[in-house]
């Protein structure tokens, strides 16, 4: 995959949250939250239920409005970024409920995560014809490529309503995918999975990580998971951040101990 | 993502090459020199097809040739040498069959294993082979490898197909299978010297010399490594592609593992002789896709492939509409009437001849299409028996289904089914150039073109597996049927047993009466030495889990659906079923089942259960369940067991169960009545 701005180099910083204070009515969702995501790592959001998590990352692609602070995507400052904007920039991301088009296969769900590469003119999309077609064949080559990279092939024609919800998660991951994101956000990509549909989630996690060099945010409850898989970690709770590091420095940290992992029996 | 090497320009062989390739055609006596030969003969027929990115990639007999000879090369750079072993481990993909070509080119001897095995498995196999190199799919491979790896000082190269995720990988011996071949046509550019002593090399290859080992599968014990001679698996070949008029314009789905006899011997050895193309599915769950995109006109599966797919028409049938199922019900009715004759060329009146094409129009070829077997000419069912139902019920579609019987040391063939001489309940009569003798005993015993050299580093078992004149032991007790010269097979020779009442006991041909109800998918029989007969069933959990769904039965896993007492009763019907059909058989009737049981888990290849071939382990299963069998001869009514299982990475846990003991009726013999 071509990462499109090569102009940050690896390890420096992608997307800064400054100061960031968002708020419905009178419940104050996140307060003063700054942290930062460098380029190339995997970085873990963790926290008790209502921690403010989902808003961040809604936050972060420009889902939601933070009342206060910035947010630095690239090098640009901005306070206020709409989705679409944010997907064209580059953030893709997976939702804790699967939000896919149930009644479209897999390949025609993950070919939806191109639309905003695809340049031919309206006229020919709807006749499926000359440049269009040129087009959609080179689209397809990459969506294949996806379809390969996660062992999806057998459920390529497959409506995605009629699968189970491990592998929903799985097409969804390559919806995400295909828009060649330099920054993939994932809440709870393993939630609700067995053991075993965790481990290969974890793998292809990782595989991404690796392999496309893609910047990834996410969110995620089972610990074992999240310190196994993250470089660094930043904790949540009642919306403020309670303690960021890497996975050793947050296991140690009192705080963290307290409000949310507990004891080890 | 890895460089997936497509289609490579066409390189012909030129020159020497050429005149080589003509020389060997006329005494191709290995495998490479069979391939170089294609390479002339076919060179711009498809050879392999595997789907790549959702399309169709084809390689020529020439590309074939070209890619394999400068794998050859980059091996040989690598250091290895004639009489090595390597290890070729993954699912059916064409550079696997490539890492096989090549190693035989230098002389080397390719090992197939069980990809699905576990590291611990896998270990006793590349340690006893002393492997100097494996061939490997992807990463999960590597890692089985490298996890074994301090106990296999032989190993000196790892290569892998699949690159995804083995980039940080930091291991001298590990290697891409493409950076081989590119290094191989490299080195073929600036020496070409080297291209001549290739061609010396696959010249000097003997067809005496050890072509492959093939790891069998151990219903008993540790496997044995069977060697078999590059010309006795092309006498074979030839004699079987004969038999039944296979050609360069036949195809094949590729879809069975590697290490066993039956891929080796059906795809890749027919193939090298026969100059057909091998198509590789997509990925192991994409098979039944990929046979119906492909056509294949051979088709070659273990009668549980068969068994599975007519549960799932069945099932699909059943969730059809009325007007649908009506359809299926009575076109069936009249396959199952006029079907088997037609294909026999047996004498049919006109109407049945009309309702049958009709049906054929309606029904079978649009079923035939769904299932990939409307361009079967031969297909072929062995490994174990095949109920005569399932049998008949393809046959009467219209399709080619036929059985042999045989074994890895025969490779293959012992007795086959010509066509117009087909039967369910035998394996046929004798296979081209095989001689068969029966022992005293009633043990088959046979000598066949393929026939092994012996077991690897293993002269006592060989000896123990030959008769003094050269026969091999099959271990199957059977017997000729008089009037059609049909061997049938009985049963393991060691397995038949007898009752106190001195009553046969054949396990197996017991459990297969079993096993062709849909509900049950695995039997375990005992009874050697005891009173009667008591067994283990194991439901098959898409037959039942649909009854259930249909049956308004809630149920949260197999174990409660396996202990539910509406399954126990459907069960018992089935058992009851089976002991009735026995008590017509007068030989048979004293095996009747009293007890059963139903497991509270699945049999499973990853617990030791069934071999990686899916055959029962019966002493492994005796012991470990003795709780079970001892609860079924003492006439209690519930028994509890914990048993230890293995999950797919290899970690182990245990499940404890009450498993509940059922009662069926016995027959008196012949009468049908309860006695």
């Amino acid at each position: 995959m071509t990462v499109t701005h090569e102009t940050i180099g690896k390890g420096e910083v992608l997307l800064a949250v400054d100061q960031v204070s968002l708020s419905f009515g009178g419940i104050k969702a996140i307060t003063d939250v700054s942290f930062d995501i460098r380029k190339g790592e995997i970085r873990a959001i963790i926290g008790p239920n209502g921690a403010g998590k989902t808003s961040m990352l809604n936050v972060i692609n420009g889902f939601y409005h933070p009342q206060q602070g910035k947010i630095t995507f690239k090098g640009q400052t901005r306070s206020k970024m709409r989705p679409s904007v944010a997907a064209s920039q580059g953030i893709a991301r997976t939702f804790q409920n699967v939000a896919l088009f149930k009644g479209m296969s897999t390949l025609d769900n993950i070919m939806s995560g191109r639309t905003l590469k695809m340049n031919s003119h309206f006229f020919w999309q709807c006749f499926r014809h000359g440049p269009a077609m040129a087009e959609e064949i080179r689209h397809r080559e990459f969506v294949e490529d996806i379809i390969d990279f996660l062992e999806i092939q057998a459920i390529r024609k497959v409506p995605v309503g009629k699968l189970p919800y491990g592998l929903q998660k799985r097409v969804e991951l390559g919806r995400a995918l295909a828009m060649e994101p330099d920054l993939l956000l994932l809440d709870e990509p393993m939630a609700g999975m067995n053991l075993e549909e965790k481990e290969d989630m974890s793998r292809f996690i990782i595989d991404v990580n690796t392999q496309y060099g893609t910047t990834i945010a996410l969110i995620e409850h089972d610990m074992g998971v999240v310190m196994d898989l993250s470089d660094r970690v930043v904790v949540l709770e009642y919306g403020r951040k309670l303690a960021d590091g890497t996975p050793d420095e947050v296991k140690a940290d009192q705080n963290v101990i307290d409000a949310y992992l507990g004891v080890a029996h | 993502m890895a460089s997936h090497n497509q289609k490579s320009p066409i390189h012909r062989a030129a020159g020497k090459g050429r005149r080589l390739v003509a020389s060997s055609a006329a005494r191709a006596d290995t495998c490479p020199k069979l391939l170089m030969r294609n390479a002339v003969l076919y060179g711009d027929l498809p050879a392999l097809r595997h789907k790549y990115l959702g399309i169709w990639q084809t390689w020529t007999w020439a590309d074939v040739a070209e890619t394999v000879r400068a794998y050859a090369q980059g091996l040989h750079d690598l250091g290895l040498r004639h009489g090595d072993t390597i290890a070729i481990i993954g699912t059916n993909r064409p550079k696997l069959y490539w890492s096989m070509m090549a190693a035989q080119c230098l002389g080397a001897i390719p090992v197939p294993v069980y990809a699905d095995s576990v590291a611990e498995e896998m270990v006793y196999v590349l340690e006893h082979a002393g492997v100097k190199m494996a061939a490997v799919q992807d990463q999960e491979q590597v890692d089985k490898i490298f996890s074994v790896a301090d106990r296999l000082p032989a190993l000196k190269a790892v290569l892998y197909d699949w690159g995804r995720g083995l980039r940080d990988y930091e291991d001298d011996r590990l290697h891409s299978i493409d950076s081989l071949i590119i290094g191989g046509r490299s080195h073929f550019q600036k020496d070409p010297r080297t291209v001549t002593a290739l061609d010396d090399l696959i010249e000097q290859g003997k067809g005496s010399d050890v072509s492959v080992i093939l790891y069998t599968s151990g219903t008993t014990g540790r496997s044995k490594g069977v060697m078999l001679s590059a010309e006795r698996c092309i006498a074979a070949a030839t004699d079987s592609v004969a038999f039944d008029r296979l050609d360069e314009n036949d195809q094949v789905l590729a879809y069975l593992p590697l290490a066993w006899v039956g891929d080796h011997y059906m795809n890749y050895a027919q193939g090298l002789v026969a100059g057909f193309c091998m198509a590789c599915p997509e990925s192991a769950d994409t098979v039944e896709q990929d046979l119906r995109e492909i056509g294949p006109s051979f088709y070659f599966a273990p009668p549980r492939v068969f068994e599975n797919l007519l549960t799932r028409v069945t099932i699909r049938m059943e969730d059809a509409g009325s007007f649908k199922r009506w359809l299926f019900k009575t076109f069936i009715g009249i396959a199952k009437t006029y079907g088997e004759d037609i294909l026999n060329g047996k004498p049919v009146p006109l109407g049945g001849r009309l309702l049958y094409a009709l049906g054929n129009l309606l029904v079978y070829a649009p079923l035939k299409n769904v299932l990939g077997f409307s361009r079967i000419r031969v297909g072929y069912t062995a490994g174990e028996a095949i109920g005569p139902e399932l049998f008949s019920f393809y046959r009467s579609l219209g399709m080619n289904l036929k059985q042999l019987y045989g074994q890895t040391e025969a490779f293959l063939y012992v007795t086959v089914q010509p066509d117009g001489e087909i039967r369910a309940d035998t394996v046929g009569p004798l296979a081209p150039n095989v001689e068969i003798r029966l022992s005293e005993s009633g043990e088959v015993l046979f000598k066949s073109p393929g026939m092994f050299l012996g077991y690897f580093k293993d002269d006592e078992r060989t000896a123990e597996t030959l008769t003094d004149d050269g026969f091999i032991k099959t271990g199957d007790a059977g017997f000729f049927e008089p009037e059609s010269g049909h061997l049938k097979i009985i049963d393991r020779a060691k397995d038949v047993g007898k009752l106190k009442s001195g009553a046969l006991f054949p396990p197996k041909y017991v459990e297969n009466k079993l096993k062709f109800f849909p509900n049950i998918k695995e039997a375990v029989l005992f009874g050697d030495g005891q009173d009667f007969a008591t067994c283990f069933i194991n439901i098959d959990l898409t037959a039942v889990g649909n009854w259930a769904e249909r049956n308004n039965v809630s149920y949260a896993s197999y174990q409660e659906l396996a202990g539910h007492p509406e399954v126990y009763d459907m069960i018992a019907d089935h058992v009851t079923g089976t002991n009735r059909s026995l008590a017509r058989e007068p030989l048979m009737a004293g095996a009747q089942i009293k007890r059963f049981l139903i497991l509270h888990k699945e049999l499973d290849a990853d617990d030791g259960e069934l071999t990686r071939t899916q055959k029962v382990r019966r002493g492994f299963i005796a012991e470990r369940y003795a709780p079970l069998i001892e609860a079924l001869y003492n006439g209690t009514t519930l028994a509890d067991i914990t048993t230890e299982v293995t999950f797919e990475d290899g970690r182990k846990g245990s499940i404890s169960a009450r498993v509940k003991i059922g009662d069926c009726p016995v027959f008196a013999p012949d009468t049908g009545k309860a006695a």
